[in-house]
């Protein structure tokens, strides 16, 4: 009984919960019971949110017991990454300058979660401010791949891909700065969506690098990710960035893509992205599925986007340049972490002795190379040549979707690695995102599904499509998912 | 040749206001090196007339009507302060000690 609640899909499980099939108690109970029994090993969650979950499901219950009709998602439980503000539950953002915090207020994304009507299971782990690609930057411990619990979930999102890999959960939300919703999903085996930028509110999400930074859904189904997203998305006045446009359909989309036709569609490989550097496993599970999409009627394209090669020193100058920024504001003063205020020393030493103890060694680095990259002498060679080259990767998405109508690629260059293999050389860790990081400096959609094994091992295929066309990338999404189908961790 | 000395890491460290500590310093001036030696890379893209962006969302000067919104209140902003004093957030002295 509580196995199969676990392992449903958010859609079957809002469906059945509506037609008082089970009550959105008995869904969380079984949840909660699952974090009891695996996430010791698996680690995903910073801080579940049991007595929370049960009062908002019994509430659901209520509702729907008087007659009331809700969204499809009611009584769907959603795990929330540690990096969104929840009102009087903690939030960390995975470092310790925040340990202990309680937010006085929901961030938008979290608001229309509640209004939806899905419990809030707890927080999810995540590197540090989302400074990586492994969890392994997370101040708490590192999140473990319920495929291999010697692997790294990915990141920055590790928490939220490994608690829907291993059942824990049936809907997560995660960031996406450089890829941190995609390759977790990739490496997991889930499915990951960045939204367009600007198309979820920033509201209540910790800034790490603002021009990039896109909340967005993450599932075990596609269908799932797009009932999440259509929650979620949409214009938000509080969000100075927030886009005042109507939200694609974007579940018509996927179903319409799970039907399996694809015909007329055009598909584009980009060059530049056909192996250098991939392994070989992933690159073969990645042209089966592209030769699979043929057969359901698409036209597959060769493009070219010559500046791609550059997106990712470019984003390793940008994404730094403005957390340097932003993390100004952990100084010690309004909340978080106060250390070595004694009475004896003066603010600066104050601030300078609490960002040292509240900051984690990726956070530092990226602050110290943002700040190099904005001071005065290095700024035209790095900053300014990064936002250059912005523009000629934007260009090239541009020309590229005059012909096409989505760009693919693998998600990650290669599978869950094992932890600790990369941190000690941090632009190894920064190479999982080679892929990934285009459509952000772009703003376009961009999802990964999963296409198959390699070495055992879930490989992502990611599908990025023009702003505001988050339909397009769900629809192709599902067709993939239609023939290569999901992929389930095994039993932990 | 290397992109940044210890030295230059130690002031950036001082700019951004983290006491790291000498064994950081040894650390984080070799990654660096070589974080900054392989991002360099933007600089071989030949963008002299390019125009940069900043920015994908074509916004500017987004403001709100000029009317009074619901906020925290004082206990609520006050609520994670390390050292709150009289609805304030409390700070160590600014000045050095004459």
């Amino acid at each position: 009984m509580s196995e199969s609640l676990i392992t449903s899909s958010a859609a079957e499980l809002g469906a059945r919960i509506a037609a008082r099939e089970v009550s959105a108690v008995e869904v969380a109970q079984a949840h909660l019971d699952q974090i009891a029994a695996v996430d010791e090993r698996v680690h995903a969650f910073l801080y579940v949110n049991a007595d929370g979950a049960l009062a908002a499901a019994r509430s659901i219950d209520e509702r729907i017991a008087a007659g009331e009709k809700l969204g499809p998602l009611a009584g769907v439980p959603v795990a929330v990454k540690d990096v969104l503000a929840t009102k009087g539950i903690p939030t960390t953002a995975g470092s310790k300058i925040l340990e202990g915090w309680k937010p006085p207020y929901d961030a938008t994304l979290v608001e229309r979660l509640r209004n939806a009507g899905t419990v809030l299971l707890g927080k999810t782990n995540m590197d540090e401010f989302a400074m990586g690609s492994s969890t392994e930057y997370s101040a708490y411990g590192p999140s473990f791949n319920p495929w291999d619990l010697n692997r790294i979930p990915g990141g920055s999102g590790g928490g939220s891909a490994a608690a829907l890999a291993a059942y824990e959960a049936p809907l997560a939300i995660g960031t996406d700065t450089g890829g941190s919703i995609r390759q977790p999903g990739a490496v997991t085996g889930t499915i990951g969506a960045k939204p367009t930028y600007g198309g979820t509110s920033r509201y209540g999400l910790i800034a790490f690098s603002s021009s990039l930074d896109t909340p967005g859904p993450c599932a075990r189904t596609v269908e799932d990710a797009a009932l999440l997203h259509a929650v979620i998305a949409g214009h938000d006045h509080r969000d100075s960035t927030s886009i005042d446009a109507p939200v694609p359909d974007v579940v018509v989309a996927a179903r319409l893509g799970a039907t399996g036709d694809l015909t007329g569609v055009k598909v584009g490989l980009v060059r530049e992205f056909s192996g250098e550097g991939a392994e070989v496993g992933v690159m073969g599970a990645f042209r089966d599925t592209v030769a699979a999409l043929t057969k359901l009627g698409a036209e597959v394209i060769e493009v070219s986007c010559p500046h791609f090669v550059y997106a990712l020193p470019a984003y390793y100058l940008i994404a730094p340049s403005e957390c340097s920024s932003n993390l100004a504001r952990f100084d010690g003063v309004r909340f978080g972490l106060r250390t070595g205020d004694d009475g004896s020393r003066a603010l600066e030493e104050v601030m300078s002795l609490t960002r040292e103890a509240g900051f984690g060694p990726e956070v530092k680095r990226r602050i110290i190379i943002g700040t190099y990259a904005l001071s005065s002498g290095y700024y035209d060679a790095y900053y300014g040549q990064a936002q250059k080259v912005r523009t000629l990767i934007t260009r090239d998405f541009t020309s590229a979707f005059e012909q096409v109508d989505v760009l693919v690629s693998p998600t990650t260059p290669f599978v869950a690695f094992e932890l600790g293999s990369r941190t000690s050389d941090p632009y190894q860790m920064y190479l999982a995102d080679l892929y990934t990081i285009p459509a952000n400096l772009y703003g376009g959609p961009a999802i990964s599904v999963p296409c198959g094994l390699a070495s055992g091992l879930p490989v992502g295929f990611q599908v990025m499509a023009p702003t505001l066309a988050d339909d397009r990338m769900y629809r192709v999404a599902a067709a993939v998912e239609s023939v290569m189908g999901g992929l389930a961790a095994p039993a932990l | 040749m290397a992109a940044i000395s210890r030295d230059e890491v130690a002031h950036l460290a001082r700019l951004s206001r983290l006491a790291v500590t000498e064994q950081e310093l040894d650390m984080f001036a070799g990654q660096l090196d070589v974080i900054l030696q392989s991002v360099a890379r933007v600089g071989e893209v030949a963008a002299d007339d390019i125009p940069p962006t900043s920015h994908s969302v074509p916004l500017v000067n987004v403001l709100r009507a000029d009317v009074p919104q619901p906020c925290l209140t004082p206990a609520d902003a006050l609520s994670g302060a390390p050292d709150p004093f009289e609805d304030r957030f409390r700070v160590p002295r600014i000045l050095e000690e004459e």
